[in-house]
């Protein structure tokens, strides 16, 4: 079968570092990533089924990885060669169609019993995400023994699988698995009861983030969104934000709205309780550490590696840093509601076919400025996956 | 004897016409047959002996007045407010009138035994005056004698311990004032009257009022219904006003108005900017030569560098009146005084109105004109620059050439970067901006904090320059800039075009084909008399 994979190949994944700096997306034509023929993997157990991706989106984290600026974090927590692709709907042997929930938990991974994280349903926390009958792999798309959603082919486990209603689009169902990860952002953030939030970023995960957090009824006082890019202003926009702006203004929009004082011309006196953060950049958590109020939360959505900021303010103001990474089963079905009534189909730009790679990544790793959001493979015509 | 403004019509033999544009200039050929030039009058002559002048003045007060030497006495306290750094425009060479004056009232008020002296720049909700600016308007010998002693500062029209409520008109305006001012048993106004908005009930009823006072007449109704601001009889900025300048004199504040006039000599008779007072097929071979020379030269320079030199310019204005003693009185001798030096009749109105806006507005002296103070010199200002009815017919277009930049002094306008980004943003209807923005940049408790403490603008204050503008706003068609930075032209809502060329193709859209054109070449400053 065809697929594009990724393999452990640290020179060029250096070079992919030096060039991606200055053409993002080059790693895909320099990197370690090579569209091949290669056998298709084996469901582990009888609980496994294959699943034949139909779209497949490209996400920042597989740009960050593909770019070669991934944290070493992940190292363990991979198995290479892996075909990456977690953003998944596909077709089961029986002809439904499936979105693919791609944390590889206790329960895919054969753990008996679970670990305490997955036992309360805290499966984005799951603390055997390296063990049990598959290689390491926090999610299908970054483990060896899954494949990913970057093929004609992978399996997945029965618990991984959630079937796509009738009425929702490839488009829409397609948007699921970022939208999740925006549900349960959203969620995070309405228990913290901000009455007015900032939300710095407006690609895929800060639009449907937006959108999640207006079907909550989140920050009722007013929610601003920074967005660099045309298209990114007009959906944050669509999608509920009552302002948004570029990012540099948003020191001055948060210190209007929240009455605030200025120090040294960046940092505020107060600012806002929560800010969510959904770039993950150093110049983005330095900006959300200098607009949120005192005894705040940042909340880091985006996918930050390493970063340099000063955290003098952390400390003074007592702010509080919080990560927020994937979902949990209820947030995927959440999301699969939200995506319909939100219309976050519309977030899908342009597909490409898996020969057009190298195409589909500098475009994906170049969205905004190209007049895109989400930027997905179609594996639909692929002659291999309809034999 | 100065030659009077006039009216020239444009034939094939016009030379091409000179343009301000910012901190640089544009040479424009108009079409022929169809176009007219609105000229200033050459500067006045100035008076002789200025300073006996003023010492008339004060001894022989108009109105129902005493002179001012009957009205002080030892023991007694008295406050003299001064027009801020708004004028004149640009500001004047030493020794500025205000120092003249201020000297003058002084050496009556020692003569009589008056100790109680307080000095207040009148600048409403300007920004402070530095110790420069306060400097060169009051002189160093008065600024040494009483800045020192907290005698000489500026009014703060947010402090609520130094303000006083004096009443309400009939019409329910609120009037608060300068506390000590108010409760002085002489006020004595120092005013510039550059042109003919300035001065009369307006000095002390805006000048040492607070917000909640200034917001009775600073509104979007007001300035839409005042055609023209300029005209202080066809005024309702001017009634609401003259209605305080009332409840003033009613609460028993005694004021003592001294009002001066300037000439028109802006640019000198001689250095490099006195070409720009000539009529452009009077310039000589070293006209052109020097013309060219210098906008070679800006041509090349930063516009930062450009601002530097033009900000250092003072004007070597003569003083061609001074008028004491009774608001009223005082304000028709002065406004007589200035029609008379810069009224020219023009017959009829024009399809199109061409305008050149120049580096320095009442609110960018030492700074940048951000976008919003040229909205407000092209519309409100420059439009307003009439007697009777618009020079441009409604409907027409507004051409103003200006590089508009979208630059900001963050120190002077703070307020205004949040109204260009958050608020133009959703809205350029005056009302509208009005009723959903205002409040909450008025009553900014970091803009107070600036405005009392550093050198900004109210927070409130970019509002009123769009309200300047209102008036021209709900009168034109269409507005084009020419020059300017197209993204902050659109934000104003206004047209971008790179050339006059293209300006005046943008504009046959509204007024059609072969329009009648009319260029407004102020400065130096001009007041249409449209029949």
């Amino acid at each position: 079968m065809k697929a594009l994979q990724f393999s452990r190949d640290v020179p060029r994944y250096a070079t992919a570092r030096v060039t991606a700096g200055i053409r993002p997306g080059s790693g895909a034509t320099i990197g370690p990533l090579a569209l091949v023929d290669t056998d298709p993997p084996v469901a582990p157990t009888d609980d496994w089924v294959e699943l034949r991706p139909r779209l497949a989106g490209i996400c920042g984290s597989d740009l960050a990885t593909i770019d070669g600026h991934s944290s070493r974090y992940f190292e363990p927590i991979v198995s290479f060669p892996f075909t990456p692709g977690h953003e998944v709907v596909g077709d089961l042997d029986d002809g439904t169609r499936a979105v693919l929930i791609p944390v590889l938990d206790c329960a895919v991974r054969g753990i008996e019993p679970v670990c305490a994280s997955c036992a309360v349903g805290r499966t984005n926390h799951c603390e055997r995400i390296a063990f049990g009958h598959l290689s390491p792999g926090l999610q299908t798309g970054y483990c060896a023994d899954t494949g990913g959603g970057w093929s004609t082919r992978l399996v997945a486990h029965r618990s991984q699988l959630v079937g796509v209603p009738d009425d929702l689009s490839d488009e829409a169902a397609v948007m699921v698995e970022p939208t999740a990860c925006a549900v349960h952002a959203a969620h995070l953030v309405a228990e913290l009861g901000p009455t007015q939030l900032a939300v710095i970023g407006s690609g895929t995960l800060g639009l449907s983030l937006i959108a999640a957090l207006r079907h909550l009824g989140a920050a009722p006082g007013g929610l601003i969104a920074t967005a660099k890019h045309p298209i990114q202003r007009d959906l944050a926009g669509t999608l509920g934000a009552d302002r948004v702006i570029p990012p540099s203004e948003l020191t001055r929009a948060v210190r209007s709205a929240s009455s605030s004082f200025l120090l040294g011309g960046n940092q505020l006196t107060g600012g806002f309780d929560v800010i969510v953060d959904c770039v993950g950049t150093d110049a983005s958590i330095e900006q959300a550490l200098a607009v949120v109020a005192p005894g705040g939360t940042v909340v880091l959505v985006g996918m930050p590696g390493h970063v340099s900021a000063d955290l003098t303010t952390l400390w003074h103001r007592e702010t509080a840093l919080r990560g927020c990474y994937a979902y949990t089963r209820d947030d995927f079905t959440e999301a699969i509601e939200l995506v319909g009534a939100a219309g976050l189909d519309r977030l899908v730009s342009a597909t490409y076919p898996l020969r057009r790679y190298r195409e589909a990544i500098t475009h994906a790793a170049n969205a905004g400025r190209r007049g895109a959001v989400k930027v997905a493979f179609d594996l639909r015509g692929e002659k291999e996956r309809n034999r | 004897m100065p030659r009077p403004g006039f009216v020239l019509d444009v034939d094939r033999s016009t030379p091409p016409i000179l343009f301000h544009n910012g901190e640089n200039f544009r040479l424009e050929k108009l079409p022929a047959g169809r176009s007219r030039v609105i000229y200033p009058a050459e500067p006045h002559e100035g008076l002789e002996d200025p300073d006996g002048a003023i010492r008339h003045a004060l001894s022989h007060p108009l109105g129902d007045s005493e002179p001012l030497e009957a009205l002080l006495f030892p023991g007694m306290k008295l406050t003299i407010a001064f027009d801020d750094i708004s004028l004149p425009l640009p500001p004047m060479r030493r020794p500025d009138v205000r120092q003249r004056i201020i000297e003058a009232v002084l050496d009556v008020a020692a003569a009589k035994g008056v100790d109680d002296v307080h000095l207040i720049a009148a600048l409403a909700l300007h920004r402070r005056m530095t110790e420069a600016e306060l400097r060169h308007a009051v002189g160093d010998r008065v600024f040494d004698a009483f800045a020192p002693l907290g005698r000489l500062y500026n009014h703060d029209a947010e402090d609520p311990d130094n303000l006083l409520e004096l009443g309400t008109t009939p019409g329910g305006e609120v009037v608060e004032i300068n506390r000590r001012a108010a409760e002085s048993d002489l006020l004595v106004y120092v005013n510039i009257n550059l042109v003919s908005m300035d001065g009369g009930h307006k000095s002390t009823a805006t000048g040492l009022a607070s917000y909640r006072s200034i917001k009775h007449h600073h509104n979007v109704r007001t300035m839409q219904q005042s055609k023209s601001f300029m005209d202080r009889h066809a005024s309702e900025l001017h009634s609401s006003n003259w209605r305080m300048g009332d409840v003033i004199r009613d609460a028993g504040v005694k004021i003592f108005q001294i009002e001066s006039t300037l000439n028109n000599d802006t640019f000198g008779t001689s250095g490099p900017m006195s070409v720009l007072a000539k009529r452009e097929w009077e310039w000589t071979l070293r006209d052109r030569a020097t013309f060219l020379g210098m906008k070679a030269g800006l041509d090349r320079m930063p516009s930062a560098a450009a601002r530097k030199i033009f900000q250092s310019w003072r004007a070597p204005y003569a003083v061609t009146s001074v008028h004491a003693g009774q608001v009223d009185a005082v304000h028709e001798a002065t406004l007589a005084q200035v029609f008379d030096e810069q009224l020219v009749t023009v017959e009829g109105q024009t399809d199109i109105l061409t305008m050149g806006l120049p580096y320095v507005g009442p609110y960018n002296v030492n700074s940048v004109m951000n976008p919003i103070l040229v909205m407000c010199l092209g519309l409100g200002y420059f439009f307003n620059m009439y007697r009777n009815k618009p020079l441009v017919r409604e409907g027409g277009v507004l051409i103003c050439t200006h590089p508009t930049p979208w630059d900001f002094n963050p120190i002077h306008h703070p307020s205004y970067i949040d109204f260009f980004e958050q608020v133009l943003t959703e809205t350029r209807d005056p009302a509208e901006i009005e009723q959903r923005f205002e409040k909450d940049f008025a009553e900014d408790e970091w803009y107070r904090h600036l405005y009392r403490t550093s050198y900004a603008y109210h927070g409130v204050h970019p509002f009123y320059m769009w309200y300047w503008g209102a008036h021209a706003l709900q009168h034109l068609g269409r507005v084009i800039i020419v020059g300017g930075d197209p993204r902050a032209v659109r934000r104003l809502g206004f047209r971008p075009a790179s050339t006059l060329d293209d300006a005046f193709e943008l504009a046959a859209d509204v007024v059609g084909p072969q329009p009648t054109i009319t260029h407004f070449h102020n400065p130096p400053l001009i007041m249409a008399d449209v029949q």
